[in-house]
Parts: structure tokens; sequence; C-alpha cells
């Protein structure tokens, strides 16, 4: 009944790019990098003190990885530069599930504009989506159990999820065979960067486990504050600027949007950010009688996060509503994931990249004209959570019996600086005992 | 309970498209979509409770 049929046809045909556009679309995506320095700033002033170097280094360690790998085999699975995938035929319809196009890049300087520009953002999404977990990760997580994930995730699910959704598979094609809308709308990666990096760092807390000390056996959690709170908010002012220039380049490759509507996808990006710092602000003021800088970074972050789903289709009115809905539910979320469910995330991207992404495609879902829109998205999350999460959790585990996520108990209590780099971040500061441990 | 919360969680997405392929109406076919998300939810909530550490257990 169902087969596995390769050489179909993909992706529709997309209008062609003027030069103009593709000037403008390359530059915006050299720009873009910049999201994923404010995401490693973040990444490394939320960690210790005494993992602070190694911290940093992971982040360019496990996107260089990530983009290694995405070029050997990630691209071909993802089907960007190929016209062929495999589908599953059935009930009528055809369901493509993953691309079939050539290794190692072959084909790239004679494949489209359009082609090229969505192959240049699909490594910069990659880079992004490896780096997500790392902050999750952060103190325990040894750097070749961190390479190794960002191999898998490179490798295999990211461009399962691209696929799908970029690369004219099942979820792409919600529109076409259902009338779904314009099928799984998904313009900056919300998805396949940030639920994606979001669900890998829930399986990676699941499996490392927590810090020590940081859920002693009797009372509350212990507090480990990140170590730099000007790394965390410089960080976001970057990750501000990548940002507009992400969601503007995914809104021209992705919904092929005219250069007139780059203003207002620039716009709606920086009011949801806005929107969540606001929310996330009066939030921490009212519970904890002052606002908590690395909170309100978190709610940045999650307005910016939001954005990247819904900022190409939203009104300035909605950019604010959807900023301002991840703003007031980020910190609320963090603090649940850490005193109810006893998970630890120092970084927040579970809450952050994970549950603002979906919030952001079920507000595109809400905010899109097109009717059916709203299922599509459904559907796209069902997939998200349904199949990527226990995908995830699936490859980490076995991933982690052959290279061990966790740091020795010794490691962890050195620091990660000296037990895997030989040496500190800041080498003249006396680094203070940890009194939590017992 | 943790593995039997990841494979709920799929199930919970056939469930949605098996709403697109069973229901041509859009409002009934969100309703099932929106069922089949409750079963995703459902198997979450599974995983992350098998996840918990037990009260009182030793914990590192």
């Amino acid at each position: 009944m169902n087969t596995m049929t390769p050489m179909i046809p993909a992706a529709a045909p997309v209008p062609a790019m003027s030069d103009a556009v593709f000037a403008l679309t390359l530059a915006l995506l050299l720009l873009a990098p910049l999201a994923i320095a404010g995401v490693a700033l973040i990444n490394a002033g939320l960690g210790r003190t005494r993992s602070a170097a190694q911290a940093l280094l992971g982040n360019l360690a496990l996107a260089a990885v990530a983009v290694i790998v995405f070029a050997l085999v990630g691209a071909s699975f993802a089907g960007t530069l190929g016209t062929a995938d495999a589908a599953i035929h059935a009930a009528g319809k055809t369901w493509g599930v993953l691309g079939l196009g050539p290794f190692l890049l072959h084909g790239l300087a004679s494949a489209t504009p359009q082609a090229q520009l969505a192959l240049l953002f699909e490594f910069i999404a990659v880079a992004m989506a490896a780096m997500i977990p790392w902050g999750s990760g952060a103190d325990r997580w040894r750097l070749s159990g961190g390479c190794a994930a960002a191999a898998v995730l490179a490798g295999i699910v990211f461009p399962l999820a691209a696929h799908w959704i970029w690369g004219g598979g099942f979820l792409a094609q919600l529109g076409a065979n259902f009338g779904l809308g314009a099928g799984f709308l998904d313009a900056g990666g919300a998805a396949t960067v940030h639920v994606l990096g979001g669900l890998s760092a829930l399986a990676l807390v699941w499996i490392a486990g927590p810090r020590r000390g940081k859920f002693p056996r009797e009372g509350l959690s212990t507090a480990i504050p990140g170590h730099n709170a000007v790394y965390v908010l410089f960080g976001c002012l970057l990750a501000l600027v990548g940002w507009l220039a992400w969601n503007a380049a995914g809104a021209v490759i992705w919904l092929h949007a005219p250069l007139a509507a780059l203003p207002g996808t620039a716009i709606n990006t920086l009011l949801s950010a806005a929107a969540a710092l606001l929310a996330t602000f009066s939030i921490t003021r009212i519970r904890f009688g002052k606002p908590d800088a690395s909170l309100c970074a978190n709610g940045w972050l999650a307005g910016l996060v939001t954005s990247t789903a819904c900022a190409a289709v939203a009104t300035p009115l909605e950019a604010i509503f959807a900023g301002a809905v991840a703003g007031f539910f980020t910190p609320l979320l963090v603090e649940l994931l850490e005193l109810a469910v006893s998970v630890d995330d120092p970084s927040g991207a579970i809450a952050v990249h994970g549950a603002s992404g979906l919030w952001g495609l079920l507000a595109a879902g809400f905010f899109a004209s097109q009717a059916g829109q709203l299922t599509a998205q459904l559907v796209g999350i069902a997939a998200l959570l349904g199949l990527v999460l226990p995908l995830v959790y699936l490859l980490f585990a076995l991933l982690n019996r052959v290279v061990p996520f966790r740091v020795d108990p010794d490691g962890e209590r050195i620091g990660m600086d000296l037990h895997e780099l030989g040496g500190g971040a800041y080498p003249e500061f006396v680094i203070h005992r940890d009194e939590s441990y017992r | 309970m943790k593995f039997a919360g990841l494979l709920v969680m799929p199930a919970g997405f056939l469930l949605t498209l098996a709403a697109l392929v069973l229901f041509p109406d859009n409002a009934r076919r969100l309703a099932f979509v929106v069922c089949g998300l409750a079963v995703v939810a459902m198997g979450l909530v599974i995983a992350v409770r098998g996840h918990m550490p037990a009260r009182g257990a030793s914990r590192p």
C-alpha cells in the first residue's frame, strides 16, 4: 500500500529572483550570524565562571561540526539542491519525507540563485539549531558529546525537518494536497531551528541530568545564577541585529516576499522582542519586587524567537500581542520547569526556543489570512512534538552510550574549563569554592 | 513511563494525519487535529513525569 519511491519532484517552481533582490538577500544572510553570536554570548553568560571558556569554545565547535556534517550529508537529505525526494504514497497523496539531493554539495555552482541562498540560509540555521541545546547542558556536557550530538542533529534531524518544511516535503504540501492555506508556514526557522533546538535541549537534560547540587535531597532547588549578566544582555542586543536580518532574509527566500514587505517584517521583529521584554520585566517586577536581568534576557529572546515564525505574516499589533504572550509565559515556564519538573536548564532554551517557537508557529496560523492555515500549523506542531522529540531522544540516548554526554563528578567539581581545556577563562580571578556541594 | 510517553507522542501525530485524510471539511478536520495534538500533549506529560526524579531519592 505505502511505498517509498525516489525521484519525484520535490519543490514547486518559484518565481525568478532579480539581481537586486539576490544581492540584498545575500547581504542580509551575511548579517544573520550575529544572531548566533548573540545566543553564544547568552549561553556563556548564563553558565558558571569555571565553565565560561568551554561554553564559548563549545558554541564554536558545535557550529563547526554542524556545518561540516550538513555540507557532507545533511544538505542532501534536506534536498535543497536536488529536485528529488523519497516519498510515501498513501490516501491518493504524495507525502515527501526525505530529500535525495547530491552529496558533498555537488552541483552548488550550477544551482539557481534561489537555491544557493536557501542553502546558505540552511547552513546558518543548522549552526544555530546545533548550538541551542549547548546552553542547556552548561557546566556538565562534555565537548565530545556536544560535537557528536551536533553531528546527529546536522546530519539527520535538521535535514528531515528542513525537507518537510522548506524542501517540498509533506508539511510544505499541506496546502496543495489538502487545501490548508499555504502549507506549513515557517519563514524564519522557528520550527527547524528553535523548536528543534529547544526539544533537543529537553532530550539532553533528560539524558544528562541536572548539575551537581542543583536539586538537593531536601528543600527547594539551588539557585545557580549565570556568571556574567553583561554577556547575557549584550548577547541580546547582538541577537537583535542578526534576527532582523534573519527574518527578512527568510521572508524573501521561503515566502518569496517582495522587497516592500521587508521593513514590515523587521518592524514586527523589533516589536515582538520589545513587547516580550516589557512583559517579562513587568512579571518579574511584580513577582520578585525587582526585574530579573537573566529572565528579562530570556523574555527578549523569546520575543525574537516568536517573531521568527510570525513576523512575515503578522500586523504590527499582532506582533506586539505575540511577543507579549511569549514574554508573559516564558519566566513562568522557566520557573515551572525548574521547581515543578526538576529540569535543570541553565540557558532556559526549552522555554525560550522550544515553547516560544511553538507559540510563534501557532500565532502564525491565527494571523495568516488563508483558510485552513491554523490547521496546517497544528499539524506541523504535532509533527515536531510527535516525531522530532522522540527521534532526537532516541538518537541522543543511543549516542550517550557511545560518547557519554556527562562529565565525571570530579570534572564537574573543578569546572569544565580546567577539566576539558586545562585552563580557565579568567585565570587572574579567584574561583570561589562552591558552597552548594554537600 | 518515560518510554511509554515517547511512544504515545507519535500516535498523536498519526491521528492528526488521519484527520487530514478522513475529514474533507475544515471544521471537523480541525477538531480531530486538535484531538491528535491532545494525545501528543498527553504523551509529553507522561514523558515529563517519567523523567522527574522521585521525591526523596538520592540525587547527584
